[in-house]
């Protein structure tokens, strides 16, 4: 079965996507690659994906990012340029957790024991906001 | 090897995580990929067909909007299939197959009556968040093993 996989590198990687696609030309193995901004998109038998996912990861192991994607790669479903522009859908999901991916990265290399962080902020209970409100106007 | 179902369920950090850890994570883009990429399209172009939302009435009622029952009919199947779940509070920014905050309700509460091994998070906002965040999904999947 044919699988299509997004290869999406960290803002602070060294590694561009054009060095994943030269990897994956190099590699010599039978799949469809397309660049974009935040990687590639790679398109493939199963197997053949899996291994070179492996292969992918061993240019910055904790820099790398994979992601399933349902359409093939230029799909005219989903390909913005026969759409008449505008990102795709999936593509604000990517947007939102590309902006964690250094955290994630920096937490990945991390050997030390990790803390336990201290709680989060609660929002202000909606009584409170209240009393607050009645102190201020009384 | 575990099959985790992850929240959101086209999350790239943890799908990222749980193939990192040797487990299978359960996303929709795969559900996605089925019905758009088969052989046999009788609906184009993306093979939605009147069948969809009758598949999510098993997970929603007749009543329920339709956008609902046809979210549900990709992502209930993922939750049957599920052995450990891994969930990730609603981060306000989801959109696409994750963008109808009522069938994220309806998955959340299913995935937590399955009955299966849970482990909630929130996303990081800073480092020792992040080192806090792998660790414990490390840790969570670890477990599984």
């Amino acid at each position: 079965m044919l699988v299509t996989k997004y290869v999406i590198t960290s803002s602070e990687s060294d590694i561009l996507p054009s060095d994943i696609a030269m990897k994956i030309y190099g590699s010599g193995r039978k799949v469809n690659v397309k660049e974009t901004c935040f990687g590639v998109m790679i398109n493939g038998e199963e197997d053949v994906i899996a291994e070179l996912v492996k292969d992918i990861r061993t240019l910055d192991p904790h820099g790398i990012f994979i992601k399933d994607r349902g359409f093939p790669p230029g799909d005219p479903r989903r390909c913005r340029g026969r759409r008449g522009g505008g990102a795709r859908p999936g593509f604000y999901m990517i947007e939102s957790e590309a902006k964690l991916l250094p955290m994630i990265t920096r937490a990945l290399a991390f050997e030390g024991d990790a803390r336990e962080p201290p709680p989060r902020e609660k929002h202000l209970h909606l009584k409170r906001l209240e009393e607050i409100i009645k102190e201020d106007l009384s | 090897m575990a099959k985790i179902i992850v929240y959101p369920p086209t999350s790239m950090i943890l799908s990222d995580l749980v193939d990192r850890m040797g487990h299978k994570a359960l996303v929709v883009p795969e559900a996605v990929r089925k019905l758009v990429t088969a052989s046999d399209i009788q609906s184009p172009p993306l093979n939605v067909t009147p069948e969809e939302p009758k598949k999510g009435l098993r997970y929603a009622a007749v009543d329920v909007p339709s956008g609902v029952r046809g979210r549900m009919a990709l992502i209930g199947p993922i939750i049957e299939e599920a052995e450990a779940a891994i969930i990730v509070e609603d981060p306000g920014w989801l959109t696409g197959c994750a963008g109808c905050s009522r069938t994220n309700e309806l998955v959340r509460l299913l995935i937590r009556t399955k009955g299966v091994p849970l482990l909630d998070l929130s996303y990081p906002n800073n480092d020792e968040q992040a080192r806090a965040f792998v660790k414990k999904i490390k840790a969570f999947l670890e477990g599984l093993k």
